[in-house]
């Protein structure tokens, strides 16, 4: 797959793609693929342009000359030829688009298989379909994705939750099993690899990884509702050891804050004001809305905002104002000293050191 | 006594004229303007769509707003646009076609109408109670059912399922005047290659439109009657609606394609005065792809998860598609070539037209490799693909077919220059909208996203797919000028054949008289009338002689079975409104009298009535 | 023209195709029913994609009695069969066996809705409401919408019998009503039989 990528390199049309890739953003454009399953799709999709390229060329080149070349002279009445047609000709252009077509289909079915490829040790299990819905016994890293109206939560093997950014290892496949709490959406990490939806009631796996550390964007793909736009992820690609000590740090349980701190007063608002109902942190509480146990390393509220403390206020008080139809509760008349207090305490959630 | 039928029929007013008319050659005007009004209707709004996404995080709507938007787009461009105007051209040009003097069944073909377009209606009053359906035109579940989605969701389920239960009975009359009412000679191998799509779509109608029928029902009944079907919790299954919408949805694309494709294969040779190269390729082909549409639903579905087996079996079933769509495009260049080609606006329209569904076709192509699809999946590269199709394809088609049989419909031609100033314009407007969201989608756009952040890359290219957009808003509004300023101008025809043209259609006098055919013409040949004008006399051999001519009697009833389906409709939507001023089992019975009450009425014979010999002699002498 | 064939000698052998017209509805009439099959698949695939769905309600063979649906069978087969020796003694010109045993048909159509609707109490009182699972759900949907077809074609041949319950005779008009008429019942009753094997047979055989 590498060589083949060299040698197209070279040609024109891999020039312009990636000069286009020019126009992406890095990790986000498909068009500056990140990882071999992305890369496999970029070269897959060279391929499919170089046989396409050929049809194109065929039939603009007819195309051009039948129309310069046969337009009606002025005063030229005579009748055409009519031609009723050709064999020969309707054989050739039958075979050859079968041809075509068979260099296409070879590695389609290749790669549906690829893709579709379990987690290691897995015995028996058949890919993506996963019908029996238990983790397959493996050493490979198993994360349980639930899209919800309109954020992403992400179970770890190790017990704990994250909401909205999902940290992974480098150079690693990693397995999402994937599946939805209300509506469809779709998953999809467009610099590391192909989407697949997440169906409430199925689940479906699949498999990504990472060639490089940084900050992936992840987008869901398929239609959810009013703020279908606004449901983004991050991947956060970490070396090893770093991601080793992240789960670490997430699983530890939760340190209570200090006593008569302006962060304890924020915690006491958090479970005073139900916050916690729905956003867990450390473990504790349910997870209705997205896990905040590392919510101050985020670098957007709710996937979209600008993290600071004025968007985070204005998110409390009027949810509905930056993500239309989302289900978090307002909170307009809370008082600024608890709003305070509970920003103070928001702000020390991570898990990082 | 027919002569005092005759006479009591001219005093009807224009207007309780056109709510009864059973005449095929009416009821295409009455497709056509309807269609056209929801064409412009939808039109809008897609330029609403792309004002909203010119600039990143854009506050022209909310998210919601354009979700309804989107999803009316969509829905009415299929359903309520591309295939009236769709079925106006058929039902004009089909019985003509094939010589006939009618469709088979004159009062189902006005029923089908007036059953479409309150299907339409119903579908778009939505506005006014409660916002419009929002869960986009594929109304995936649960997103469409009634604990996410607002009540436009109702009026999206009634209003297809009526309008759809026009467009099937229209498909049915299509298929029987096809098969039954060709005139002597009109073998089905030398009819022309639009009325062979348009058979082959409307038997796709009316394979592919039932099962929609029945999931469309579901819905209803799910979000109505709390029936359980879709959601995991109550046994039900989210995948079953996206299989059944499917299994219509693929076939749909090629219901409206084909007719298209059928109109290109009419212009192409009538102004490359050569006949279509192939025939007999062009009519296999068009069968095989209507086969073949029904074996490759899945690949709307390859990233649903459903398994590598069926996602590979069903991505070499859509390839296998580009071999029969490969022979066509190829049989229309030589078809072009070694003619002697005339450009005017309906030979712009229907030669650009395969360049552009190239490029449409080969983005087809790569969306079948199953594995690649995971990337290109609802992005801006499907977005742009089925633009392709649906645009540069069908309305490019729909367009050239305006301005080719224009001149018979209305007897006088469109004014050319207006004419290639707008095909032009909406030429080069269409690709500059929709080329780039190709990129757009690889760079990671991805669909129905009703704004997107800033900085991403996707800045510059959404601002040049928008003021392409208006480019191609401008060209509409060129073509409407272009009919308006044309109905005042232009020279009226009266010879039959105005083009030079090759198909029975054009042996008609200008304007055409109610009954087509005084007498009914023998068909001797492939392009009869070419066949005439060159080995013939240059006209028509009667397979009959002049005699009295049978007529259907005009009816209103067909109006009322609508109005009665609309009232019914909407009473059943009521019954999910919060506080209904009526209480809906009135209304729906109301609705279910009038309809029921009517084909009762209905039953009665009707025997029509007959236009004397001496009386047709009158007309055809009058119109030389 | 069409409908002026001269009947003086006698009706020709095949009255309701001997018009363009009662050609016409003939075609017309296979062609929608080719329709209705497709819709009907669709329903039969929900009902055999979802009929495993109880959760926890009445299941298939907690419910059915094959013996009631046996007799269903055998009021709707006959009624067929009636409807047959209908249309052959119309093509025998022999209008009034036509009218009586069109009214058989109806009379065994009403039998069957009779039981139909005592079914459905009976299954709603043993605690399967419509909304209670995707299988109740799937169920008295498909079940249902055969129900409504057998009441419409009901509606049908009533209104074609009180419209020429007078007539005196087959003629060129009336014989193409009556045949679509049946062929709509015949294929009612096809649908039945498709809905007692893979609804009733199937969910109680256990497979």
């Amino acid at each position: 797959m590498r060589k083949r990528k060299g040698l197209l390199r070279f040609l024109p049309l891999s020039a312009i793609l990636l000069l286009l890739a020019g126009c992406g953003e890095e990790r986000l454009s498909a068009l500056d693929p990140k990882g071999p399953q992305a890369q496999w799709i970029f070269d897959n999709m060279v391929l499919s342009l170089y046989v396409m390229a050929l049809v194109v060329i065929v039939v603009f080149t007819l195309f051009f000359i039948a129309v310069v070349k046969f337009r009606k002279k002025p005063g030229d009445n005579e009748l055409p030829k009519q031609v009723e047609g050709s064999k020969a000709l309707e054989i050739t252009w039958t075979v050859i688009p079968i041809i075509l077509l068979i260099i296409l289909a070879v590695p389609t079915i290749q790669g549906t298989y690829y893709f579709a490829e379990g987690p290691p040790e897995a015995a028996g299990e058949s890919g993506t379909e996963g019908e029996d819905g238990a983790a397959p016994e493996t050493d490979a890293i198993v994360i349980d994705v639930t899209g919800h109206q309109y954020w992403w939560q992400f179970d770890y093997q190790e017990g704990f939750t994250a909401g909205n950014e999902v940290h992974i290892p480098v150079g690693e496949k990693v397995w999402f099993n994937l599946t939805a709490s209300d509506v469809m959406h779709s998953f999809w990490v467009p610099a590391l690899g192909g989407k697949l939806d997440t169906v409430p009631g199925v689940e479906s796996m699949m498999w990504l990884q990472a060639d490089e550390p940084g900050v992936y964007k992840g987008k869901c793909a398929e239609l959810c509702g009013p703020s279908h736009a606004l449901m983004d992820f991050k991947v956060i690609v970490q070396e090893p050891d770093e991601y080793a000590a992240w789960v670490e740090e997430m699983s530890a349980e939760e340190q209570p804050p200090e006593e008569n701190t302006v962060v304890a007063d924020g915690r006491k608002v958090f479970e005073d004001q139900g916050c916690i109902g729905c956003h867990a942190v450390g473990g504790q509480g349910s997870a209705q809305g997205p896990t905040l146990t590392n919510f101050a390393d985020r670098e957007y509220i709710a996937g979209v905002i600008d993290y600071n403390n004025e968007n985070l206020e204005a998110w409390i008080r009027d949810p509905q104002s930056f993500k239309q139809g989302n289900n978090m509760q307002p909170y307009p008349n809370m008082s600024d000293e608890d709003m305070e207090a509970l920003i103070e305490y928001l702000n020390t959630l991570s898990a990082e050191e | 006594m027919a002569t005092a039928t005759m006479t009591a029929k001219k005093e009807k007013s224009v207007l309780w004229d056109w709510l009864t008319t059973v005449d095929h050659k009416k009821l295409a005007i009455l497709y056509l303007v309807a269609g056209t009004l929801f064409f412009v209707k939808a039109g809008v709004m897609a330029l609403f769509i792309r004002i909203q996404l010119m600039i990143p995080e854009n506050d022209f709507m909310t998210g919601q707003v354009f979700n309804e938007l989107i999803t009316m787009h969509g829905t009415i461009m299929l359903f309520l646009a591309v295939t009236p105007l769709i079925f106006g051209f058929m039902n004009f040009a089909i019985p003509l076609q094939i010589g006939a003097r009618d469709v088979a069944f004159p009062f189902i073909n006005a029923l089908g109408f007036w059953i479409f377009f309150f299907g339409g209606l119903l579908l778009s009053v939505s506005w006014f109670f409660g916002g419009a359906p929002d869960a986009g035109w594929t109304a995936y579940v649960p997103l469409s059912t009634r604990e996410f989605a607002g009540s436009g969701m109702d009026f999206y389920a009634l209003g297809l399922q009526v309008s759809g239960f026009g467009t099937l009975i229209s498909a049915i009359n299509f298929i029987v005047t096809i098969i039954n009412m060709r005139a002597p000679g009109m073998t089905m191998m030398r009819m022309p290659l639009f009325c062979w799509t348009g058979l082959v779509t409307s038997i796709l109608i009316v394979f592919a439109f039932t099962p929609l029928a029945a999931g469309l029902a579901l819905l209803m009944l799910d979000r109505i009657f709390s029936g359980q079907f879709f959601l995991p919790d109550m046994g039900g299954n989210a995948i079953l609606w996206a299989h059944i919408f499917w299994i219509f949805g693929h076939p749909e694309v090629y219901i409206l394609v084909l007719p298209a494709f059928g109109i290109i294969s009419e212009v192409v040779p009538a102004f490359s005065h050569k006949r279509l190269f192939g025939y007999t390729a062009m009519v296999f082909a068009t069968i095989v792809i209507a086969f073949l549409s029904f074996m490759v639903w899945v690949h709307h579905m390859f990233t649903i998860g459903i398994g590598p087996i069926t996602n590979s079996v069903f991505a070499l079933a859509t390839m296998t598609i580009a071999v029969p769509t490969g022979i066509k495009i190829f049989n229309w260049l030589f078809t072009m070539w070694g003619g002697k080609l005339v450009f005017n606006t309906a030979m712009l329209c229907a030669a650009s037209f395969v360049p552009t569904f190239v490029l449409g076709g080969i983005t087809g192509v790569m969306l079948s490799m199953a594995p690649v699809d995971y990337l290109y999946h609802d992005t801006y590269f499907v977005v742009a693909h089925f633009h392709y199709i649906i645009v540069g394809g069908i309305v490019f088609g729909l367009l050239a077919g305006l301005y080719y049989w224009y001149p018979k419909m209305f007897g006088h031609k469109l004014n050319e220059t207006l004419g290639k100033i707008m095909f032009w314009s909406l030429y080069i407007g269409f690709h500059l909208t929709f080329f780039i969201q190709h990129i757009l989608g690889l760079i990671g756009m991805q669909r129905r996203v009703y704004t997107y952040l800033g900085g991403q890359g996707f800045d510059m290219m959404n601002l040049v797919s928008s003021i392409g957009s208006f480019v191609m808003g401008a060209a509409i509004v060129v073509l409407v000028i272009n009919i308006v300023y044309s109905a005042y101008t232009s020279e009226r025809i009266t010879v039959r054949d105005p083009w030079d043209a090759r198909t029975l259609e054009w042996s008609t006098p200008t304007p055409i008289p109610e009954y087509n055919f005084a007498q009914t013409p023998q068909v001797r040949s492939l392009d009869p009338w070419f066949y005439e004008k060159v080995h013939g006399d240059g006209t028509m051999k009667p397979a009959e002689p002049m005699g009295d001519i049978h007529m259907p009697n005009g009816s209103i009833l067909p109006f009322m079975i609508g109005l009665g389906l609309f009232i019914w409709g909407f009473g059943m939507i009521m019954l999910n409104m919060d506080n209904p001023i009526i209480p809906p089992a009135i209304v729906i019975g109301v609705g279910f009298v009038i309809t029921f009450g009517m084909m009762v009425l209905h039953s009665k014979e009707d025997h029509g009535y007959h236009i004397p010999v001496d009386e047709v002699k009158k007309i055809e002498k009058g119109v030389g | 023209m069409a409908d002026h064939i001269d009947v003086a000698q006698g009706l020709p052998a095949n009255p309701e195709k001997a018009t363009l017209e009662g050609k016409n509805k003939f075609l017309g009439m296979w062609v929608f029913l080719g329709g209705e099959t497709v819709m009907f698949a669709t329903f039969f695939g929900t009902f055999l994609g979802l009929r495993k769905g109880t959760v926890g309600g009445p299941t298939a063979e907690d419910l059915f009695s094959l013996p009631l649906v046996f007799i269903m069978t055998m009021i709707l087969l006959t009624s067929s069969l009636t409807s047959v020796l209908g249309i052959l003694a119309m093509k025998r010109n022999n209008f009034k066996t036509l009218r009586t045993c069109m009214l058989l048909t109806v009379l065994l159509g009403f039998g069957f809705v009779g039981f139909e609707v005592y079914e459905f109490y009976h299954y709603y009182h043993e605690g399967l409401g419509y909304t209670t699972s995707a299988f109740a759900s799937s169920f008295y949907t498909l079940v249902g919408l055969h129900g409504c077809h057998v009441l419409f074609g009901l509606g049908w041949i009533i209104t074609l019998l009180a419209r020429y319950w007078n007539a005196g005779g087959v003629t060129l008009a009336n014989a193409p009503k009556f045949y679509s008429a049946s062929l709509y019942w015949h294929f009612i009753d096809v649908v039945w039989v498709f809905i007692f094997t893979v609804v009733y047979l199937l969910s109680v055989g256990g497979a």
